[in-house]
């Protein structure tokens, strides 16, 4: 075994480690992208009112 | 300091600063953290590499009981003081607190299986926790059922301020009860029982997790505030807006306000 497949194998324990890695990068990441998104979605609404009602902002 | 930020346009403004910063100090922090937790830490001499599940479920831990007690502090002030920067606060912090408290329980599942022999365990405090799971999805649900947003924060918050008797339930059950789950070893008296050379890795991902945590704080009361905002503008026109009222659910000049 290479020292990258050793380190993969995570001496047996690559069934729980890995999971555990991908749950908390899935959940917080996927998290962050929906909050990035809505984040910017409302900016745009925002900026396209006031661009309506003639706001300076 | 505090009551300075707690004016909304100047909470924009402010916030509006840090977030790149928090966003960009998370980013690297977190991937030390990962390199440090994944590669440069040693194997535990009984655990073996399970260990490094430990450096996602302890932080993610801490975080999932300081974010409830910041959502109790602010349901508390928004009770008290009425004021909308603390609701707000409190309403973008929980999606954050439950996301924590789930990888947590997950995480906490995938070690036990290899060291425990289960993946769950009603002990106390496995149970406590995942008390404090359905408290934050009852805090979110609770604020969402009513028509009237006003009355829904007031609500969410009595829940939230309630729900707090959990926090030191789950922190002391691993010394009132017989668990599974083992006693503190970071934060206890006497100091840390861990070895330094996975205390500081530790240490590295509770930083990035909070940090983190600060830059989705801001990121989704921002949210919010532009929400409301916009919402006050389509309702009101351009004065209501500008005085940064909130518009209220239930009014009656919906289609005929000052245009």
């Amino acid at each position: 075994m290479t020292a990258f497949e050793t380190w993969l194998a995570m001496g047996g324990y690559a069934a729980f480690v890995w999971p555990a890695y991908a749950v908390a990068a899935g959940v917080l990441g996927g998290l962050a992208l929906w909050s990035w998104r809505r984040h910017r979605r409302s900016g745009e609404v925002l900026a396209h009112l006031q661009g309506q009602f003639g706001a300076r902002e | 300091m505090l009551t300075r930020l707690a004016n909304p346009a100047r909470f924009m403004r402010v916030s509006g600063t840090l977030l790149p910063w928090f966003g960009g100090a998370s980013a690297v922090v977190l991937a030390l953290g990962l390199v440090w937790s994944l590669v440069i830490a040693p194997p535990d001499y009984q655990q073996g590499e399970s260990v490094r599940i430990m450096f996602v479920h302890v932080p993610a831990a801490w975080m999932a009981l300081s974010v409830y007690l910041l959502i109790a502090v602010a349901s508390g002030v928004a009770l008290v003081a009425r004021h909308p920067l603390a609701e707000i606060a409190a309403q973008a912090a929980a999606p954050v607190g439950a996301a924590f408290t789930l990888v947590c329980l997950a995480t906490g599942s995938l070690w036990g299986r290899p060291m425990w022999g289960t993946w769950w365990v009603w002990d106390a405090r496995l149970t406590s926790v995942l008390v404090l799971f359905f408290l934050y999805l009852g805090y979110i649900a609770l604020v969402n059922a009513f028509d009237d947003s006003s009355r829904g924060a007031r609500a969410g918050s009595l829940l939230a301020l309630v729900g707090v008797v959990n926090l030191p339930i789950i922190k002391f059950s691993v010394d009132w009860w017989n668990t599974l789950h083992q006693p503190a070893s970071v934060l206890r008296l006497g100091g840390p029982s861990i070895d330094k050379s996975l205390l500081l890795p530790l240490l590295v991902m509770a930083a990035g997790f909070a940090l983190l945590f600060v830059w989705l704080l801001f990121l989704r009361m921002r949210t919010a505030l532009n929400e409301r905002k916009a919402r006050a503008l389509s309702l009101y026109g351009e004065p209501a807006a500008r005085r940064g009222d909130s518009a209220p659910a239930r009014s009656p000049g919906l289609a005929t306000g000052p245009r």
